[in-house]
């Protein structure tokens, strides 16, 4: 019962603070005044003498887009060659050397295309200056771009007879100086005083309780006597040559928390640490827990509202905030009644406790104790409808069922909320597509708040639509008949083809999280996942802003008793319909050789 | 062509702009605030007494002693970190198997017996989840109230002290859930044990 109450309530608390946050973002990126403004304006007005540009400059679709993707290849290339000549550069203490070359591709496509897909172990592989020059600002900017071409689709709807679609300049810094830089100084301070680390030490070491004995071969000793002053290792009155005694724990160091808080709040999701946020020390209560994690939908879920009043139909708003919601509370509730029944091959015939009383109970492997099981599918629930791809806790190790509701999340194109900005302008092609499947029903011209729907904007919003389902399809095809990729895998058989089916799923959908038994750092999964990253941000971002060209350019046409009404029940539940269509069409295939052979599998 | 030379130092300029704002005094100034406000937390909550480091709060280390208390099952990784003289230093990655497969089956049967050898007070009660699964995090620091309760007739025994007495250091160990709702209540291993050894008070 109470971990029913724990889910409402996680539920409750985001929305709650999502509606005050989408009616500020709308305020900031109209220009009106906030309670920030006497502040932060100035910061902004700084922004644009520098950048010697003006506040009401007008860029058509084509130097809307061009403008994107010149200043996410000027962020590509500036990220690959920082992780490559990271070893000659300063702030680097643990003297790690430069990335490799697919790494670092892999590594600067995830972060500029708003993925944060981790074939990298950060702890191990990024020095300090890497995370906060390289990660942290690309993790602040590939946001701020999604929000602004969002922005631009919207005007697309509000303006008439123009090809003006403002300025991507002056969106990225009113993002920037208004929204996401004083959001995060916030949540980024609460987290240190929470327990994350947030330093510029070398990494510590601190003695272990019972020190660990370490065979030849690199093997760990179990039931040895260890007699750490005499260096000895014996194991049955045997003592054991070359056996070594390891006594101290390595504790990482370095600046976290100002990286946790931007990978949350900008749908990132690329951790400071390999396990993301299930490292305790980047996760470390409960309390960082929450904020975490309302952070991670707290955007996508505002600019719901911003859209309704940036077009003056609150309305509008709701009815696309209902249809994200109502997918994300069934995702969640499957995911939540799975993991808390857990497998035959985990109960042992009942020998292994696993009621909930003092206790989380139920599939707790690849989950922490602080978070159990309640605290984790909701943040599984979360980050795999958001495009955030964060954990914290382990989805290889998730039931079968449990597990491809993850998946199939990513799957449906990233549009149940999905990532800052893209989430939305996704979700707002698949409603394109819906009052055009609609019109065709009852016979009329299909519109779209006001705007005429016609075989230009038709094209692109299809292409929009089925990016993600092409890019994983093919990516994990591919994959699938690659005689190297079996190697990469911990898991085989079913199992073993979610891996890879995760893995592209996850970069089709610009999402990042992974089925981490998956090693994805060789020259094959950087290089394809890479281009499918990359492929799946820039096209839907080309087809929406293409969009927004063309539909800015109409008149507006009168709302008439034969309008289709995009606000009600039954514009919702097509909605919905035609999300699931597409993803179901797309994916059934797929989904049935992996979780749902698997499932099967461990019930028979 | 136009366009591309009108945007492309445009976009320098403002890369550079917020590359500067978020990447150095965004960074600076958390790490400043956090370390005058909390530098404890910020630094990984070490447990230092009298000029030694007995650990870190916050990570899990693998204890196999009968008198001390077990955590979480721990996936070792010795080889990836070494200190500056070459030895090697212990860390722990998750396991990230999938809980369905008959391998898995076969792990959890052998980690029962094993525990079941180690409390035989406890007869045939079930055994609370969190001792035969890998975390996710693989270094949980934590394990559940029933998993502590279940250990404390075995650590009373091999210390020869009463169950009491476990029980209230146990208790002391206990982080309930945050604002009496979110998360789940959680014993913190490391403190509990050096507890029982007298190191922590």
């Amino acid at each position: 019962m109470s971990s029913v109450i724990q889910y409402i309530l996680y539920l409750a608390v985001l929305v709650i603070l999502a509606i005050p946050l989408g009616a500020y973002i709308k305020k900031v990126m109209s220009g009106e005044k906030t309670f920030l403004s006497r502040i932060l304006t100035p910061c902004e007005n700084a922004v644009y003498k520098v950048m010697r540009i003006k506040k009401d400059e007008q860029m058509n679709w084509k130097k809307y887009l061009i403008s994107v993707l010149i200043f996410s290849g000027i962020g590509l290339v500036f990220l690959f060659l920082l992780q490559m000549l990271q070893g000659v550069l300063p702030f680097n203490p643990q003297g790690l050397a430069g990335v490799k070359w697919d790494l670092s591709f892999n590594t600067a496509s995830s972060f500029v295309t708003n993925t944060n897909w981790q074939a990298y172990t950060g702890e191990s592989t990024l020095s300090y200056l890497t995370q906060a020059l390289g990660l942290t600002v690309q993790n602040f900017v590939s946001a701020a771009t999604g929000i602004a071409v969002l922005f631009a689709l919207i005007r697309g709807f509000t303006k008439v007879k123009t090809d003006g679609l403002g300025s991507f300049w002056v969106d990225m810094t009113r993002i920037m100086i208004h929204v996401l830089i004083p959001l995060n100084l916030v949540i980024a301070i609460a987290l240190a005083g929470g327990g994350v680390i947030q330093n510029l030490k070398p990494a510590e070491t601190v003695s272990l309780v019972e020190p660990i004995a370490v065979s030849a071969d690199g093997e760990i000793i179990e039931n040895a006597d260890i007699d750490v002053d005499a260096n000895t290792v014996t194991v049955d009155g045997q003592i054991i040559d070359g056996a070594q005694i390891v006594t101290e724990q390595f504790v990482p160091m370095g600046p976290a928390a100002s990286q946790v808080a931007i990978k949350q709040t900008g749908t990132n999701g690329g951790g400071y640490m390999g396990v993301n946020s299930a490292h305790p020390l980047e996760n470390p209560n409960p309390f960082t827990n929450i904020l975490e994690m309302i952070s991670l939908l707290l955007i996508p879920v505002a600019l719901c509202f911003t859209f309704g009043m940036s077009i003056k139909n609150k309305k509008q708003g709701v009815a696309i905030f209902m249809a994200m919601f109502i997918m994300l509370a069934i995702a969640l509730s499957i995911i939540a009644v799975n993991e808390q029944a857990a497998t035959p091959q985990l109960a042992q015939n009942g020998a292994v406790d696993l009621s909930m009383v003092d206790q989380a109970g139920g599939n707790m492997e690849g989950k922490e104790t602080r978070f159990g099981i309640a605290t984790s599918s909701t943040w599984a629930a979360y980050t795999t409808a958001a495009s955030n791809g964060s954990v914290n806790s382990m989805h290889d190790s998730y039931t079968p069922l449990g597990g491809m509701i993850t998946m199939l999340q990513m799957q449906l194109g990233e549009v149940i909320f999905g990532g800052v900005g893209c989430g939305l302008y996704g979700m707002l092609a698949f409603a394109i597509l819906t009052v055009f499947i609609a019109g065709l029903m009852v016979g009329r011209t299909p519109e779209f708040l006001g705007k005429k729907i016609e075989p230009y904007e038709m094209k692109w919003a299809v292409l929009v639509c089925l990016a993600t389902p092409i890019a994983i399809l093919v990516g994990t095809g591919i994959a699938a008949i690659v005689p190297s990729v079996p190697d990469s895998l911990t898991n085989t058989g079913a199992h073993g083809f979610s891996e890879i089916l995760y893995a592209y799923s996850s970069c089709g959908g610009n999402n990042g999280s992974a089925f981490a038994g998956l090693n994805a750092n060789t020259v094959f999964f950087n290089v394809s996942l890479g281009l499918v990253m990359l492929f799946v941000r820039f096209l839907p971002i080309i087809g929406t802003l293409a969009i927004a060209g063309s539909l800015a350019g109409k008149k507006r046409i009168a709302t008439t008793a034969g309008t289709l009404s995009t606000t009600n029940a039954l514009f919702v539940f097509l909605l919905i319909f035609i999300v699931l269509l597409v993803g179901a069409l797309s994916f059934f295939p797929a989904l049935s050789l992996g979780p749902i052979a698997e499932f099967f599998g461990s019930i028979a | 062509m136009k366009t591309l030379k009108s945007v492309l130092p445009r976009a320098a300029v403002i890369f550079l702009i917020f590359a500067i704002l978020t990447g150095i005094v965004y960074t600076g100034v958390v790490t400043g605030i956090a370390q005058l406000i909390f530098p404890n937390q910020a630094n990984g909550s070490i447990i230092e007494i009298d000029g030694k480091k007995y650990g870190c709060e916050l990570l899990g280390q693998q204890y196999t002693d009968e008198g001390h208390m077990w955590g979480r099952i721990m996936n070792i990784d010795v080889s990836t970190y070494k200190d500056e003289n070459g030895k090697m230093l212990m860390y722990a990655v998750p396991s990230n198997l999938s809980p369905a497969s008959e391998e898995y089956e076969t792990l959890v049967a052998e980690r029962v017996e094993k525990l079941r050898a180690a409390n035989p007070d406890m007869d045939d009660t079930a055994i609370p989840v969190d001792l035969v699964t890998c975390s996710g995090s693989g270094l949980d620091p934590h394990i559940s109230p029933a998993a502590a309760e279940y250990q404390v007739a075995r650590i009373a025994k091999a210390r020869d002290i009463s169950e009491q007495d476990v029980r209230d250091i146990i208790e002391k160990c206990t982080t309930g859930k945050f604002l009496g709702v979110f998360g789940e209540e959680a014993v913190n291993v490391l403190k509990v044990n050096l507890m029982l050894d007298g190191i922590l008070q």
